[in-house]
């Protein structure tokens, strides 16, 4: 109990002046030694020769990393990097040949935060005030040229190219093209350029030099690829025709900046930029598939809490959600208790093994249980329904989903919460349940009015990370019942999807890429769970000081 | 006969109850293992026959090897690497004041909530150029992927660390400042000895962690040879799911033994280092 009293006194903000002078006396005699001793050590810590030579090389391996990162920086004229870099080497010096002291232990897993955690989260967010997403992705300018490299088609008299497909050394498709003059030409995405140094053999090239030259099998196994590739020059672009002619055709549409709009040449068609939604708009109200990214401000947002269409779902999702994270996290709570009650006793023989089988779920692999037990609730050949002569659609039924999904929960989480409750019985003194046996209360007293309240002190903060864990548990319903089932007038979401599946469909899945209207989904879903979670613990802690 | 119930009978019936309801999922995953047909359709409760021609084709057709080696080398790595970075940063917050102290340590454990997987638009940008300019830590590679995983290293786990560092007495570590270590003496000579169970625990929650993670391992790693297991396996059965069953269990069970095995070699210190960490939350 002496532990938690000290915490508390640490935890506790520093008093303003209000505080009485007996309370900070207190306070500050209980610091004051760690923090002076923390002083001295600064200016110790480098006379020792070890610790300055591990200092020096460790600090130069930092800059011989960093100038073997900064080198491609440079090539690629990658300034922003190369920036980020700069800050990064500059504060791991300053960190480690100066104070503070904290830093050094906090800078190398902050890092790392701050460049695969943090960074991203901003990004996203940022994302959320876009329309970032499927034809919606680049400038206006990128929308324009894949708009005209489009439309491309052979205009007759156009110039024909012998073609070579080949690769670079990083592995990118590249034509090799000869003109009917025997001049030889290299074209990929970014235009056209004479090729110097190449074996022409026949009207075709056959080798050179820094390009691979596929082979028969390579070009069918790259068809699409190849079909795709179009080579921009001043008249239209390059493409194929089948793998070994290639010809010009022209953009049958061109960007006017004098109307602001795409013209098409062959039926006259204008689509007038419009610079709220980013894309090209005709007068009918068509879009062309081809915009660019713009700020929508709040509108993700707003659409999400009033569109009907989205709310309505979102809500349904939402109580869904919630009932999935309680009921597993109480589920395996409640097993993983009962188990760990049972074995609480020297007198079950073979107790050894009964715990060493109990925990052998949360060895097997997740991923790949999570996938065996989706085809063991399979409707024709799955176990269950064999096992037990049923003839159930398991995923097909949105209340038989909800309870397998449930249930696969259950057996992958109950051995962790049988590890922990096992744990926690053993640190609860014997005395407290015997004294309560003796003033006459019975079994089930005991457990209710003793042991259960201290187990809770003791795993609330576990309780509560794993129902923000299942509140999230994206792998529990994508690899099992992907969201099924989905009404047939909604395919957007199903009875089982949680909230991130649903948005993970929104994001990546097949009606088209939207992550704009994702990451703001993704803002409300971070907000629930961050809310919840700072409630429990609230009263968590309130707990805390009732029982202790 | 009753009273022997009421105080042990019991719990052999729970025992066995719970043993069953945690062992036939996996008692149906070796028997699949062992089904000479290999498919899901063929496949019962109860093995059928035993034949280690899934195993040997799972090493003939697929590139197994590559994957586990994949698997063991970056879970290994991440984890150590993640499970350091964790505990540098839970001796700071359990033993130095610092202003943003509280804030930090609500921070780590509010950014963990934010959905996972959206991230992955922005780290697939963040690569793409990282590919370019580093492939030796980009795309397809060992170090990529773990140096995306120390993203995550400060988190949960610190808090674990940190409540079970405040449980280690202070007067131990201000001794032997008084006799002259310096901090980082006392952190690897006498804090990082003491802390044995808590590293298992996260350690081990670390690595399931990592040998589980699918969703950025599936974007980051598309060469066939530099997949993981949980890659390679949901591969396996994303498209022939009934085909490739047989396959599909041979590598599961496997993929399990070295989680199994990490698992026996740390028990003895999981338990108490799981629960006195949560005491503090």
């Amino acid at each position: 109990m002496s532990k938690r009293d000290s915490g508390a006194v640490e935890t506790r903000p520093p008093r303003p002046e209000a505080a009485s002078t007996h309370h900070r006396r207190s306070t500050s005699s209980r610091k004051s030694p760690r923090s002076s001793v923390g002083s001295t050590i600064v200016a110790d810590s480098s006379t020792t020769t070890l610790g300055l030579i591990v200092k020096i090389l460790a600090l130069s391996m930092v800059t011989a990393v960093a100038i073997w990162a900064a080198f491609p920086l440079i090539d690629a004229k990658a300034w922003g990097w190369l920036a980020g870099e700069a800050v990064i080497v500059a504060s791991v010096f300053f960190v480690y040949l100066r104070r503070p002291l904290p830093m050094k232990y906090l800078l190398p897993g902050t890092l790392f935060l701050l460049a695969f955690q943090v960074a991203p989260v901003i990004y996203t967010v940022s994302t959320a005030f876009t329309n970032f997403g499927d034809g919606h992705r680049g400038t206006k300018q990128e929308a324009i040229t894949s708009i005209q490299t489009g439309s491309v088609k052979q205009v007759e008299g156009s110039t024909e190219y012998t073609l070579a497909v080949a690769t670079r050394d990083s592995g990118e498709l590249v034509f090799l093209l000869t003109d009917p003059d025997g001049q030889a030409f290299v074209g990929d995405a970014d235009g056209l350029r004479k090729l110097g140094g190449a074996t022409v053999d026949g009207g075709r090239v056959t080798a050179a030099s820094g390009y691979t030259l596929l082979k028969l099998g390579q070009l069918s196994a790259r068809n699409q690829e190849i079909g795709d590739l179009k080579v921009p020059t001043d008249n239209g672009a390059i493409i194929a025709s089948g793998v070994t002619q290639a010809f010009e055709a022209k953009a049958t549409r061109h960007y006017d900046p004098a109307c602001d709009c795409v013209i098409d040449v062959e039926t006259g068609t204008q689509w007038v930029a419009d610079a709220e939604t980013g894309s090209f708009v005709d007068a009918s109200g068509e879009r062309l598939p081809q915009g660019w990214k713009v700020n929508v401000g709040f509108d993700n947002l707003v659409s999400v809490a009033t569109d009907p269409h989205i709310s309505g779902p979102f809500v349904r999702t939402l109580i869904w959600n919630l009932g999935f994270a309680l009921a597993s996290t109480l589920g395996t709570f409640a097993i993983g208790l009962l188990c760990a009650l049972a074995m609480h006793s020297d007198r079950v023989r073979g107790q050894k093994i009964y715990r060493a089988l109990l925990i052998l779920p949360y060895a097997m692999p997740s991923f790949a249980m999570l996938l065996v037990w989706r085809d063991m609730f399979n409707a024709d050949f799955g176990l269950i329904n064999r096992m037990l002569s049923l003839h159930v659609d398991w995923f097909g039924g949105p209340w038989t989903a909800r309870a397998a999904a449930i249930a696969v929960q259950l057996w992958l989480g109950f051995p962790y919460m049988f590890l922990v409750s096992t744990g926690a019985l053993q640190a609860i003194p014997k005395e407290m349940t015997e004294a309560s046996q003796v003033d006459g209360a019975t079994v089930w007293q005991a457990f209710r009015q003793v042991t259960l309240p201290l187990l809770l002190v003791a795993l609330s903060p576990l309780l509560i990370s794993s129902f923000s864990f299942n509140f999230n548990n994206f792998n529990a319903i994508y690899l099992t019942t992907e969201g099924a089932p989905f009404p047939a007038d909604n395919t957007s979401v199903g009875a089982t999807d949680l909230l991130i599946t649903y948005t993970y469909r929104l994001a990546f899945g097949g009606a088209g890429a939207e992550y704009g209207f994702a990451a703001a989904v993704s803002i409300y879903i971070f907000t629930i769970v961050a809310v919840i979670s700072a409630i429990s613990f609230r009263r968590t802690r309130h707990q805390e000081e009732v029982y202790s | 006969m009753k009273r022997w119930f009421m105080r042990v009978g019991w719990r052999h019936l729970v025992g066995l109850g719970a043993v069953a309801f945690s062992l036939f999922p996996i008692v149906f995953v070796i028997s699949a293992a062992l089904n000479p047909l290999g498919t899901l359709s063929s496949t019962e409760l109860l093995p059928t026959g035993a034949t280690f021609r899934n195993a040997a084709q799972l090493f003939e057709k697929t590139e197994f090897g590559h994957w586990y080696l994949n698997s063991i080398v970056i879970a290994g790595t991440a984890s150590v690497a993640s499970m350091f970075l964790s505990l540098l940063a839970a001796y700071a917050f359990s033993r130095m004041r610092f202003a943003g102290r509280r804030v930090g340590l609500l921070a780590l454990l509010l950014i963990q909530m934010f959905p996972q997987f959206l991230l992955i638009v922005t780290i697939f940008l963040i690569f793409t150029d990282i590919s370019d300019f580093w492939p030796s830590v980009g795309f397809n590679t060992w170090w990529g992927l773990v140096l995306l995983y120390l993203g995550g290293a400060l988190g949960v786990n610190t808090w674990l660390m940190k409540g079970f560092l405040d449980t280690v007495p202070k007067e131990l570590d201000e001794s032997a400042r008084m006799d002259g270590a310096s901090h980082v003496q006392v952190f690897f000579r006498i804090v990082l000895p003491l802390v044995t169970p808590i590293l298992a625990v996260v350690g081990l929650l670390a690595f399931i962690g990592t040998i589980n993670e699918f969703l950025m391992a599936n974007v980051f790693l598309k060469d066939p040879q530099s997949k993981t297991l949980a890659v390679g396996l949901y591969g396996l059965v994303a498209g022939e799911r009934n085909n490739n069953f047989g396959l599909f269990c041979v590598g599961s069970l496997l993929t399990a033994i070295p989680t199994v095995a990490l698992f026996q070699f740390l028990q003895r210190y999981i338990v108490s280092g799981l629960t006195s960490g949560a005491v503090k939350g």
